[in-house]
């Protein structure tokens, strides 16, 4: 069979094994609606929070930039799994222990104040918003390449799709869908990186694998580290950015990951505090499976990609060179006539551009893998942006209905009322998320790396002072959250829009990249807090017991309005 | 619960805190940033340290970090009637 018989007959499956999910488990009430009825156990929710975590960008893109940045990829390969340390040990457990459906509500309640609770919807949607966009363009992408679909009549597919489940089965639906796309994603990642391995290395293990010899007993790396030298690259293994930048970039990468409202969201779902735990842990045994074969990935798509093309006649090309350069995600222009592929780093000799995103999508092609195999990589890319898709829209609507409606605009509203307002604005968020997907406008591409700077500089400080400074206040925490933010955004849109007079690398504060500005906003949102706190009256005193309420475990209560 | 009890609970829960996270600080800052160049001298199969240490070991260091904290604090929760 071909290639594209395979992929519907696969995506045709897992789809309505999601729709089948969905309907078993729709749910009734807002608490199912928000917080899964709160009685998730710790495994289930962690491969919940696995699928939802690991988007688009960590299973199409990720790879690939490490395959064409080498060490300088390690940032998103710790910063993105460090996270979690600080999540299972700084957050998860109190935050679970205080009981309520959102971040905002616990920033509202900690922070008394429905000031802090704006700041804290603001932020949620801007970070969630920023981050749906990608998703739903990276579904139109796979329909686009593998379904051969139009890549808008993609987009409204996959809107469909997670319009049903998301609307009809709230966080309860997600979760349960979500333990389904991580069985598949991970699958999916899985079979063409082990196939690849023994390939290579002869090696069953990817993350052994790569730091394995070929057939001539040289060791995949250093062989790596020398095509890399001869066609002028800087070594893989060593990378270019400044120690600083590297530094700042996996701290705001971590602390982001840590202050991500559609993560924070899932360890509400758990029945006691030890389960919240215990699903951090799940969570990240399953993100790390990906997140330790990504970088064996990179190592040799990027070696059979150096291989297969170098000084190679164009015509000479296997079939997927032609299929990806239709989707122009391969551009070749035989600058010196001499028919062949030079692929350097010189720019002006260079006559091969190659997207990062394809050598997930065209490993399987380019190492002759069988066509099932090609055809699950489709259906665990579309697991993968589909299941976080969900996530944030779900924080979108609970950000709308719970802590705008709910908490500020309408408190009289009745259960009933409160789960079609739920209901509603999860649409409203679909459509929209569906539109920045169909015309993807500038910023998205940047501003999704840029999300967790936002989150690191806005909620991060606010919510690990609310549980371990008991003198942090009310003015301390909404003084902290806007200048982190602001600082954020001001560094951002400097360097990445140039508003503000604009600049360029050279013009970077003490060399920072924006994406490691975050870290900078976070310490300044630290000392800012505190400082304001000190010179402002302390919180009152049911405030503080709330603060020692959620530092012991016990007695945590369902998850409540 | 009496006051100090919970005082008690808390100091040890810090304390915990304090160890793991200087061991995530170290083999992820440290190890794999901080003093990549000095590690990457030394080699395993075909791994430099610094290098394995930025694109696995960390990652594993992560994973046991959180299941350790689990343990202790379960135990911990045990000690001070807490686990309900």
């Amino acid at each position: 069979m071909d290639i594209q018989t395979w992929t519907w007959i696969l995506v045709g499956i897992t789809f309505t094994l999601y729709i089948g999910i969905a309907i078993w488990s729709r749910a009734g009430s807002t608490k199912e609606f928000y917080v899964a009825g709160g009685g998730v156990s710790p495994l289930a929710n962690g491969l919940a929070t696995a699928a939802d975590w690991m988007s688009a960008a960590s299973f199409i893109s990720m790879a690939g930039i490490i395959s064409f940045s080498g060490y300088d990829g390690s940032v998103y390969l710790m910063g993105w799994t460090g996270g979690y340390v600080l999540l299972a040990l700084l957050l998860a457990p109190y935050l679970r222990k205080f009981g309520k459906f959102t971040v905002p509500d616990f920033i509202g309640d900690r922070y008394y104040s429905n000031v802090a609770r704006s700041v804290a919807v603001f932020c949620a949607l801007i970070v969630s918003f920023t981050y749906v966009a990608g998703q739903m363009r990276g579904v139109g992408l796979v329909f686009s390449r593998f379904l051969q679909v139009d890549i808008n009549t993609g987009v409204i597919m996959g809107m469909i799709i997670v319009l049903f489940y998301a609307v009809l089965g709230g966080m309860k639906g997600i979760t349960y869908t979500q333990v389904a796309q991580y069985c598949v994603l991970i699958f999916a990642f899985m079979v063409p990186a082990i196939f690849i391995s023994i390939q290579m290395t002869g090696d069953l293990i990817p993350q052994l694998g790569f730091g394995g010899a070929d057939q001539n007993g040289v060791f995949l790396l250093d062989k790596l580290d020398n095509l890399h030298k001869e066609l002028g690259f800087a070594a893989y293994t060593t990378g270019t950015k400044s120690k600083l930048d590297v530094f700042l970039i996996t701290a705001a990468l971590m602390c982001g990951t840590a202050g991500l409202p559609h993560v924070i969201v899932r360890f509400f779902t758990v029945k006691k505090v030890s389960d919240a735990r215990k699903s951090a842990g799940w969570a990240l045994l399953f993100i790390a499976i990906l997140y330790t074969t990504a970088p064996a990935i990179a190592v040799f798509s990027r070696i059979n990609m150096i291989e297969t093309v170098t000084d190679k006649k164009r015509e000479e090309m296997p079939e997927w060179f032609s299929n990806w350069e239709t989707t122009g995600l391969i551009k070749f222009d035989d600058k010196n006539k001499d028919g062949k592929i030079q692929y350097l780093a010189d720019a002006s000799k260079n006559e091969l551009i190659v997207d990062r995103d394809i050598m997930v999508l065209a490993n399987p092609e380019i190492a002759n893998l069988p066509n099932w195999v090609i055809a699950l990589v489709a259906a665990g890319a579309l697991a993968a942006a589909l299941s976080t898709a969900a996530g944030l829209l779900l924080v979108i609507s609970a950000s709308v209905s719970h802590d705008l409606i709910k908490k500020m605009i309408k408190p009289s509203i009745s259960e009933k009322g409160e789960l079609v307002a739920a209901r509603l604005s999860a649409v409203v968020a679909v459509c929209v998320a569906g539109y920045f997907g169909i015309n993807p406008p500038d910023f998205v591409a940047a501003t999704v790396a840029l999300a967790f700077g936002l989150a690191a500089a806005s909620f991060f400080p606010a919510i690990i002072l609310g549980i371990f400074s008991k003198r942090m206040n009310k003015e301390g925490a909404i003084a902290g959250m806007i200048a982190g933010i602001l600082l954020m955004i001001f560094y951002m849109t400097k360097f990445k829009f140039d508003w503000f007079g604009g600049g360029t690398e050279a013009d970077w504060w003490f060399g920072i990249s924006p994406e490691g500005f975050g870290t900078v906003a976070m310490f300044a949102n630290f000392i800012i807090s505190t400082l304001v706190s000190r010179c402002t009256p302390p919180p009152p005193r049911e405030v503080v017991e709330i603060v020692e309420n959620i530092r012991i475990p016990s007695g945590a209560g369902d998850a409540t309005h | 619960m009496e006051m100090t009890n919970q005082k008690k609970y808390w100091k040890e829960n810090l304390k915990y805190l304090a160890i793991l996270l200087t061991i995530w600080f170290m083999v992820s800052f440290g190890f794999g940033i901080l003093l990549v160049e000095e590690m990457n001298t030394i080699k395993i199969g075909g791994f430099k340290l610094g290098f394995w240490f930025a694109q696995q070991g960390s990652i594993y260091v992560f994973v046991i970090l959180i299941f350790v904290y689990i343990l202790l604090m379960n135990k911990l929760d045990k000690k001070f009637n807490l686990d309900k």
